[in-house]
Parts: C-alpha cells; structure tokens; sequence
C-alpha cells in the first residue's frame, strides 16, 4: 500500500504512520523511516503537494533571527542587557542595539533598561549554541509601560494574529486594546480594564480552539461589537506582524 | 497448586482498568494523569529550560531528566517518608533510560526537560504507570519524539503468565516474578525490562509476548488521551 | 543562569492600578473566590482518609494516615497529630526537588496550629493504653497545581480529608490492617478552616492567583471554626498591618470561613 494514511488535519500523535511509499516527502516534523512517514509531534497533519508536516499543537518556542519576541532584563553588564526570552536561552541586547541616541561610556544604563522590564525586540542573530542578539531598534521595538502580559503557547501564536494578521486586527478593533503578540508566546496589551480583560479570554480562547475551522466567526461573536465611546487604538508601528 | 483463577477474577491477559488525561497540571509544558486500577500516575513536564548546574549541560542536545516520587500516603502500608529514597532514585533513572531512545532535544542544546512524576495511591505496576504517563505529558508538551512509550508489567504467579500484577498478586506465596518493560510503540523494542522473582527462559519469553500485547492496550488508552483534548 | 521566577509573568504594576479601583486583572471582585470550588474525597485508597481541592487552577492533594505509635511522654494519655508538606516541582515552575522549603514548612506549621489548638480532634480518645499506645494522625497535603492560594485549598482539603478518615482495622497481634478499613472516623470535636487574606496596594483581598501573590504586600491567614472561635492566625509578607487592616482582615476571614466550609456539603 502506498499514499497518504492519514488525512489533512487529522490529529496524530508521536510516532503515527502519515504516508507510506515513496510518493511523499517529509516536512516540519516528520520523519522517514525506510518507506514510511512518521508524524514526530502532536498535532494536526498537513499535505501540501507533495510534502506531509506536522502543525504541532503544543511545543517549545525556537529562536529564530527575524522574530520578533518579548523578553525580561534579567541582568546588566557592561556592555548591555541581558534578556530573559522565555526559553532556555538568555539573549544579549548590546548597548548600540538599544537606542538610536548616543549613550556616554560613564551613562547609568538602568536610566534606559532596568532589571524587571520587559521589552519588545527582534532577534537579529542565534547561534546553534543558541547565542541569542536582540535589537530594539526598528518599528514596534520598544520597552513595555503599562498593560498587562499574558502567555500562550508559542505554537499557537500564528493562529491569534491570524492570516494577513486578521485575527489581531479583530480583537484590537473590538476590544480598543493595543496588542503586541511575541513570537515566543509573551502576549502584551494595553487598554481599558475590560478591554484587557474581553482580550486576554478571546486569547485564551484562540489557544485552547487552535486546531478548530471557523474560529475568526466564533471570537467576533463572543467580541462583539466593537467599543461605541473609545476610539480603537491604532498603532501604525504594528504593522509588521505576518 | 497453579494459579488458574485471579483474586480479582481478570483473565490471565487482561489489564486493569485504565483512565487517562492530559492536561492535568496548568503550569507545566505538558501533563497527564494515567489510572491503572488502584495505582495512579500524576507527570508534569516542564521545559526545555536552563540547565544548572552548568557541567551537567550537553553542549550538542537538551537532556532529560526524570524523577519518581510516591506521595507519603500512597503506600499500601505505613506511611512513606518524604525525601528521595534509593528505590525513588532508581526508578528515576530507569523511566529517563526508557524514554530517551524516542525523545530528540537536539535543538535544544544545554538544556533540561524535566518530568516530575507523583503518585496518589499505588497498587504495583507504579514504574510503568508512571513511565506511561510520562510519555504522554512530554507528547503533550510538543516535544519531539519519534514514537509513544507504553510501559506495563507482566509476571508469573505459580507458573501461570500474568499481565499487570496486582499487590496482592506479588505477594503470593508461591514462586512469583515481576517483570515491568516499556516498549517503543512501532518497533516492539523494550526500552525498559526489570525482572525480580523467578521464571524459566521459555516462560520468561512467553511473559513478554504477553507484555506485547498488554502495551498495544496501554497505547490505545494513551493515544485517545491525547486527542480527546482536540475533538472536534 | 535564570532564576526560576524569571520565567513568571507577574503584572505587579497593573494589579497594583486596578485593585486601586477595585478591580482585579481576572475580573474578579477583591473579596470573591474564583471558580470552580471543587472538593473530591476519597481519592486515594491507600490513605485513611483524603481529598482533592480545586480553586480556580490551583490543585491540592490532602492524605491522613493512622498509626499507632507510644504517646509523648508529657501527654501519655492522649494520641498525637503531625502535618507536613510538600511543594512538588510538579506544581509549580518556581518549586525544586529536596527538602521543604520555608513556604511548605510555614503552611504546615500555621494549619497544624489551626487543628491543634482549636482541639479540633480529641486526642485523648486516640489513646488506647496510657503510655504506651495510642493513634497518630499524620496529614501530609501535596500541591498538584500552584496557581495561588494553596493555604486556603490545603486547609479545605485537610478537613475534608479528616471528616472522611476511616481507623484501619487492628489484627489481633496488634498490627495494623491498612487494606481494611473500620466503619469508625475520627473524634473530630470542630472543624477549623483557614482563610488568606492580602493586603495588595493597601486593598484587602481574597483568594489571590499566583501573580497577585508576588503583588502583595502583607498577608494574614486565619483558622476559624463553626461559631467564628479563631484558633490560629500568621501574619506574612514584609509589609505591617495597622489594627484597622487585622479586624478587616479578620472580618473577612469569618464571612468566607462559612462559604469556604460550605463547599464540603
């Protein structure tokens, strides 16, 4: 027998037999093993053309240079930051990297970062010891001030900004929050109490119904309509999001 | 005399009921619960995270690290002191010795993924409940695995070949063995076999087709936790 | 090298601003408990008597176990109590393996006291031979999820756990069959609970979630029985309290005792 065993989001576990033969290839975790496809996570099952991936459900956030991700000034050295990222690894936020003003050698730099703080920033380089570099320079790279911080698992955060960043825009609109998703799974918003509030469960809600169809209808009915007397906060430097 | 009729009135290979959940514990990575009759297997996993002390870090993948602990009220008999006995310790190794060969971390170098596993009550069979419960928590936690870990354990009371022997069964009086394993679902392979009592080599072997079996029954009630999460 | 609350997200600064409204970040009001309130007994068939509590996420384990012991020398008529716990690393990031630590010891210490000097169990008919034998009841409470609050959990899960303990039957050379449980419970003469309240920006609150624990600034728990008797308090925290906040707090704790204890039927 030959083909695809199993069907498009179906959901598997470690180990299951996705296609068997020779007429398929291995994508995001998968693995092949003589002739067969084996799915090497949790999550639902993924055909395109050719190629079988797993989209896992759950799982580990892995640095990637480009991300965009949320972190916590966890040390200060002589040179910068240390950033705690959410993961098993430390970054590092060079001086230079921080703030497009010029910083005097003698400057107190708990003025600019503080232990405590959490930031928005990029990663601009990781090494495969996972040697992280973060820049906060950039649109939408800042420290955060306000607002609250939530968590969700980092395999869930494409499903929460949603395609073309759908998802986000609808919550922001709905609920007038400003809200900045962390690819890392770090989730900041900052709006009246009960739009953070109304946000943070539609959140929850998109986390724990990731793998569901029709889930935009589902989160615009429980939103609702969007606030009458506040006017949405629109942050143009958020744009960036995919 | 043999052992023809079971005190609990089972067939020679019919397992225990089991109950099984992920999910259990909000703050971990992962988390499961596995029931096997009376002995109940509580895992949580927490990571891949920072790695101290340092000299115990893989520079080329994350490592994993179990531990076993049986909560003091759980023993059939007096209470158990808290604290990390020997037999605990032992046990640790052996579940992190069953998991590895189907866990990769390697892309997650210097780091740990810890697996606590705690049992409420016991009823023999505990290192394999617990290992089966461990194999689903870190399934749930998203970690990379090439395949599920069952764990039960099969025996001999009076020459009759048993699965999933209860207290009771281990304490009867007649040559007795217990033989706990754990098996890499899709190959059959055994990543964990223990055996303590006495048994011949043909019935040593007749033990683990039995064990086989008995894990393909584990995996059921393992892979339907994991996706019960997830219905639709 | 990360600490472990590192990892935690804790929003002191806007927990601080909203319970200045009264407000809190989950939509609570500042005095309710959160949702579920679940009590199971009988979990554990290898304890006396036991039971897991829910509040909201935070998963307690209560067991009691029996055993017949020699009596203290300054007490030989009468058996004895023992309470201990245990912060898994399985409940909670920020717990380690090894020894407890001051937050388990504190909690034992403060629910010991609660049962203990309310006399909530009779101690002196746990003696069976003056001197020489009488019943020990230990009660060991296991954290299976820290979302805050374990204090009041624990506390609602030892008393249920005691309420449903059942004597193992003794054999006739004087050991102890634990397998078959006797139909007869525990002397229990009251039934202490303890409630938490903090003082978080100076706004007196119940229940608190994890983050809001790191948010506080003082803490006093209070072990109240049926007709509002106080048995035990402990202050915590690094803040002080004014005598204002203590009959605040104190008020607080008797209005949800009733509420709390009213979850065992």
């Amino acid at each position: 027998m030959t083909g695809l065993v199993q069907q498009e989001r179906n959901v598997v576990v470690p180990g299951e037999v996705l296609a068997e033969g020779m007429d398929y290839l291995p994508g995001d975790n998968t693995y092949r093993e003589q002739d067969k496809i084996y799915a090497k996570a949790l999550g639902l099952v993924n055909v395109n053309n050719r190629v079988v991936k797993i989209t896992s459900l759950a799982g580990p956030y892995l640095p990637r240079a480009g991300d965009k991700i949320i972190g916590k000034v966890v040390d200060i050295t002589m040179s910068g930051w240390r950033i705690e990222t959410g993961t098993a690894y430390q970054a590092m936020l060079m001086v230079r990297d921080a703030t497009m003003r010029f910083i005097r050698k003698e400057e107190d730099l708990t003025k600019i970062l503080d232990i405590g703080d959490y930031v928005v920033v990029k990663i601009t380089n990781v090494t495969s010891q996972m040697l992280i570099d973060l820049t906060m320079k950039g649109p939408g790279l800042h420290k955060v001030s306000g607002g609250r911080l939530m968590k969700i698992n980092a395999q869930k955060v494409p499903r929460v900004i949603g395609k073309q960043g759908s998802m986000i825009t609808l919550i922001k609109e709905r609920t007038g929050c400003q809200i900045t998703v962390g690819q890392n799974g770090r989730v900041w918003l900052r709006g009246t109490a009960e739009g953070e509030m109304k946000a943070t469960v539609a959140i929850k809600m998109i986390e724990e119904q990731s793998h569901l169809e029709g889930l935009t209808d589902k989160i615009g009915k429980f939103l609702g309509e969007a606030p009458k007397f506040e006017k949405p906060v629109t942050t143009p430097q958020e744009g960036g999001e995919q | 005399m043999a052992y023809t009729k079971r005190l609990d009135g089972r067939k020679n290979n019919e397992l225990r009921p089991m109950e099984a959940k992920t999910g259990v514990v909000k703050n971990a990575d992962g988390s499961a619960s596995f029931k096997i009759g009376k002995t109940w297997a509580i895992a949580a996993v927490y990571g891949p995270r920072d790695l101290n002390p340092r000299f115990l870090q893989n520079p080329k993948k994350g490592i994993l690290r179990c531990n076993y602990g049986m909560m003091p009220f759980s023993g059939s008999g007096d209470r158990i002191r808290p604290g990390r006995s020997r037999r605990a310790q032992e046990i640790a190794m052996v579940m992190t010795k069953s998991l590895e060969p189907v866990v990769d971390l390697s892309a997650f170098p210097n780091s740990v993924v810890d697996v606590y596993v705690d049992l409420p009550q016991t009823d023999a069979g505990t290192r394999c409940a617990a290992i089966s419960a461990a194999s689903m928590a870190l399934a749930d936690a998203g970690i990379p695995m090439k395949d599920m870990i069952c764990s039960v354990s099969v025996g001999q009371v009076q020459e009759t070949v048993l699965a999933d022997l209860t207290y009771n069964e281990e304490a009867h009086e007649a040559p007795v063995s217990d033989i706990p394993i754990a098996m890499v679902h899709n190959t059959g392979e055994l990543s964990l076999l223990q055996m303590d009592g006495e048994i011949s080599r043909e019935d040593l072997m007749k033990a683990l087709a039995l064990g086989k079996e008995a894990c393909e029954q584990v995996y059921k009630v393992q892979v339907a936790a994991l996706k019960e999460k997830f219905k639709k | 090298m990360t600490k472990e609350t590192d990892q935690l997200i804790v929003n002191t600064q806007t927990i601080h601003e909203l319970i200045k409204t009264g407000k809190r970040l989950d939509g609570r009001s500042l005095t309710d408990y959160r949702e579920p309130i679940t009590v199971q007994t009988e979990v554990s068939w290898t304890a006396e008597g036991s039971a897991m509590v829910q509040i909201g996420e935070t998963k307690v384990i209560v067991g009691v176990k029996l055993s017949l012991e020699k009596p203290y020398a300054d007490t030989a008529d009468q058996g004895g109590i023992m309470i201990n716990a245990e912060l898994l690393p399985l409940s909670s990031p920020i717990y380690n393996p090894g020894p407890p630590g001051m937050k388990a010891i504190e909690m034992a210490r403060v629910l010991d006291r609660g049962i203990r000097e309310s006399h909530a169990i009779d101690l002196k008919k746990l003696c069976i031979t003056p001197g020489e034998k009488a019943w020990f009841v230990i009660m060991d409470i296991v954290s299976v999820n820290d979302d805050g609050n374990l204090f009041d959990a624990a506390g609602l899960a030892l008393l249920a756990a005691l309420k449903t303990a059942r004597f193992p039957t003794v054999k006739e050379d004087g050991s102890l069959d634990y397998k078959n449980k006797t139909e007869e419970k525990l002397p229990l003469l009251k039934q202490p609970i303890s409630i938490t309240v903090l003082k978080i920006n100076g706004a007196l609150v119940i229940d608190p979630t994890a983050e809001e624990e790191f948010s506080a600034d003082a803490r006093l728990t209070v072990a109240v029985d049926v007709n509002g008797t106080i048995s035990a308090m402990q202050k915590g925290g690094d803040a002080t309290l004014t005598l204002e906040d203590v009959d605040g707090m104190v008020g607080l704790a008797l209005e949800k005792a009733d509420f709390l204890r009213g979850k065992l039927e």
